[in-house]
């Protein structure tokens, strides 16, 4: 199972993980924080993290799942 | 254990404060965390690695991470960066500059590093403004762009930064956007890596100032447009004039040999004066 | 025992070595521990950089000519930061671009030694002929409040001597030196006697004495010096020119800022009495005592001699240190004396802060030229006749 965590405390809500997410897993909420809309789908190519200028997304595999 | 939250924290100072100061979206955040993907990827040791920034919003990129790090003056990193380099040549030597204050105010030392050839990995963030100081043109900023200081219109040509620098004789010159992340990755790491003078032209966005002539709003829109309008050099070899117009060309620019200052050093000391 | 004496001077005689004033500053780096050095080409210090570009490899030392003064000054900055004693040359142009620099090393308390070797100014001017007119530069020349230590030689062997006190300093306060020569001391030849390397004292930058994690980069550990250890050693830190917290990180917080500020003073005015470097000739009973310094302070010499030959009561005071301005030395000459003559080629500079610190007892009076010749002991004495009471 994969993870998509996001750190609210240091997102600046610059929507470029969501925009550039290739599986649309990501979504804004009515804050404009983004927020996992359909994990199933997630690639886990890690391409919102990287491009996240923040380090406020991260990306992993839940060791338990 | 998650490894990559793992990644960064490892190389970020704790006691600094986060967020960092980039407006939301600043390309410059991009690039610093891909800095510290492939040092850590390549395995260098903290303690090993110097870190020299001129002024400027890319300048304020050292003080985050947990390596030595020097802030220096306006435009002079790359002087600082030599003169660290030749007195203690085991250290892995990084200057990360402005448009303006490598290109500009730096612009000579930018050309007689390259010429020089200390081995220093240096990385231009190219935003094409001045961003620290409120969205004025740089020497990178297209023909015609409306600025705060080009409020009529930018009456000035754009420099080529990479062919600026290739022609100066850096040993290795890339570009890539901050768009293209495996790009971007790759270029680090063969500039880090150089035996010799490397430059990597990173286009970033500046989102406040930049983004704002270029009629682009968002960083999104910002990013996509870094992505429709680059073709790499592969590409670029099969496209004429008229369809590379407009277009920034990405990927290695140059790579080659070339004794370095202070293989140069050893050299003078071993063959001239036989100490 | 006159045998012996006769062997010892044999032997100095042996020893003695003509050398000019540029090549003796060279020789004084070297003994320092100099390591680094960069520089660009300009009358009349062009052959402290040559001598350099021949001499530091042979030492082990690096040797660069960068692209020009502002970059010299980086990069000795840079290699200081690296551990090497640094340092560079240059005249009034370089001095005026090295100015950014000599500021950045203060703020982020780099030791490096910079030789400005003064010709007449402004601009261009006059690139053979001497002058003191980058007094006050070396003082006042890069922006915001600082303090500074300025040393100016008046003979070859002084010109060695105080280079090696120049990185003495510079390593001790941490911060920049300046050796103010002038061009006549710069091309001067004279037969000197180096000292051997086991009667100099040499001073090392202070190092830590905890592990890297207990080591707070910009604390003050009681002198006001902060110990620093080189990059590379395991003491990650940050350096900037910002002003900064303990830790070296930017700040605007008042309480830090202000803090800071006190202790960067605090290393020099707190030391003041270390800092009284001069030469007396026949001051006791001095009516009229002349204060000079650098190639005026040899004029002054002469002519002090000549007119206590006439029988005139006169005496010189020769300054090593122009900054901080010697107060306390000065001081004493003021209240000893009825007149006090500075000499100076520049509009006065020097006399200006023998005004400053006069309580009222003593006339000053000034002799400036700025012609771009030097100032002679005939045209010191004829001034001490003229105002002898
Ligand atoms: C000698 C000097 N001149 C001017 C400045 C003011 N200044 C600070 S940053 C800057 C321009 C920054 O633009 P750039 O180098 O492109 O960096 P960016 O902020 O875009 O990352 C200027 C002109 C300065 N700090 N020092
Ligand atoms: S890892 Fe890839 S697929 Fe998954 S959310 Fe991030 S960008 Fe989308
Ligand atoms: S890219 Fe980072 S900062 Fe921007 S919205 Fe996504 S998580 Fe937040
Ligand atoms: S002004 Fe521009 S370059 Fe500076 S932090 Fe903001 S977006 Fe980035
Ligand atoms: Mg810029």
């Amino acid at each position: 199972m994969k993870r998509v965590d996001i750190y609210r405390g240091w997102c600046k809500r610059c929507g470029i993980c969501i925009a550039f997410c290739p599986k649309h897993v990501l979504e804004a909420d009515k804050d404009g924080f983004p927020t996992v809309k359909d994990l199933e789908q997630c690639s886990g190519c890690k391409l919102c993290e990287i491009r996240c200028p923040d380090f406020a997304i991260v990306v992993s595999k839940d060791e338990e799942g | 254990m998650r490894e990559t939250s793992h990644l960064v924290h490892k190389y970020l100072r704790p006691t600094m404060r986060f967020p960092h100061i980039w407006c939301p979206g600043c390309g410059i955040g991009i690039f610093m965390h891909a800095l510290i993907r492939i040092i850590d990827r390549i395995g260098y040791s903290k303690d090993d690695v110097v870190l020299v920034s001129g002024i400027g919003c890319s300048g304020r990129l050292p003080v985050y991470v947990d390596f030595n790090t020097l802030h220096t003056t306006h435009g002079r990193a790359l002087t600082f960066a030599t003169g660290i380099k030749l007195a203690k040549p085991r250290l892995k030597v990084i200057t990360i500059m402005g448009d303006g204050d490598g290109v500009s105010i730096g612009g000579n030392h930018l050309i007689h590093a390259a010429r020089r050839n200390v081995e220093i990995a240096s990385f231009i963030i190219n935003n094409q403004v001045y961003g620290m100081t409120g969205g004025q043109c740089s020497p990178t900023t297209p023909y015609g762009a409306r600025t705060t200081s080009s409020p009529y219109g930018n009456p000035e040509a754009a420099f080529d930064v990479s062919r600026l620098v290739e022609a100066a004789g850096a040993t290795f010159v890339g570009r890539t956007t901050v768009y293209h992340t495996t790009l971007l990755d790759r270029l680090i790491e063969k500039a880090l890596t150089k035996n010799g003078f490397a430059m990597v032209e990173v286009i970033a966005q500046c989102v406040t100032y930049a983004g704002r002539w270029l009629g682009l709003a968002s960083p999104a829109e910002m990013m996509a447009w870094q992505r429709d309008n680059s073709v790499t050099v592969e590409k670029a070899k099969e496209l004429n004039e008229t369809e590379l117009a407009g277009k920034t060309i990405i990927g290695v620019l140059a790579d080659r040999e070339r004794p370095t200052y202070n293989e140069e050093c050893t050299k003078l000391r071993t063959q001239e004066l036989k100490v | 025992m006159k045998k012996d004496k006769e062997k010892e001077q044999k032997q100095e005689e042996q020893n003695r070595i003509l050398l000019q004033g540029n090549e003796a500053c060279v020789r004084g780096a070297l003994m320092a521990g100099c390591r680094f050095y960069a520089g660009y080409p300009i009358t009349p210090a062009t052959e402290i950089t040559e001598v350099m570009a021949r001499e530091l490899p042979k030492v082990g030392g690096v040797f660069i000519q960068m692209e020009d003064e502002i970059a010299s000054l980086g990069a000795v900055i840079g290699a200081s930061l690296a551990g090497a004693k640094s340092m560079t040359a240059t005249s009034g142009p370089g001095f005026s671009l090295m100015q950014e620099h000599i500021g950045y090393a203060c703020m982020a308390e780099v030791p490096c030694v910079v030789v400005d070797v003064m010709r007449a100014g402004p601009s261009t001017g006059l690139p053979t002929q001497p002058s003191q007119g980058d007094v006050m530069q070396a003082r006042w020349g890069t922006h915001g409040d600082h303090s500074i230590v300025v040393l100016s030689p008046s003979s070859v062997y002084e010109f060695f001597e105080l280079t090696i006190q120049a990185f003495n300093l510079s390593e001790r306060y941490r911060m920049p030196t300046i050796l103010l020569a002038d061009q006549i001391v710069a091309h001067m030849r004279e037969g000197i006697v180096l000292p051997s390397k086991e009667d100099i004292e040499i001073e090392d930058r202070p190092q830590p004495t905890v592990p890297p994690e207990w080591h707070i980069p910009y604390g003050d550990p009681g002198t006001g010096v902060p110990p620093m250890p080189a990059f590379g050693e395991g003491y990650r830190y940050h350096v900037t020119g910002l002003h900064h917290d303990l830790r070296g990180y930017p700040t605007t917080r008042k309480e830090e800022v202000e803090s800071l500020m006190r202790r960067l003073f605090s290393k020099i005015s707190n030391d003041l009495e270390r800092l009284q470097w001069f030469d007396s000739f026949y001051t006791e009973d001095a009516v009229i005592t002349v204060i000079a310094y650098g190639c005026v302070a040899r004029a002054g010499m002469q002519a002090v001699k000549e007119a206590r030959a006439k029988g005139l009561k006169v005496g010189l005071l020769k300054l090593k240190v122009l900054w901080p301005f010697m107060r306390r030395t000065v001081t004493t000459i003021l209240d000893s004396s009825q007149k006090v003559l500075v000499p100076e080629m520049n509009v006065g500079h020097i006399s200006r802060e023998v005004k400053r610190v006069n309580q009222g007892n003593c006339e000053i009076l000034t002799l400036n030229k700025i012609d771009g010749t030097p100032i002679t002991p005939a045209e010191i004495l004829e001034t001490l006749e003229e105002v002898y009471p």
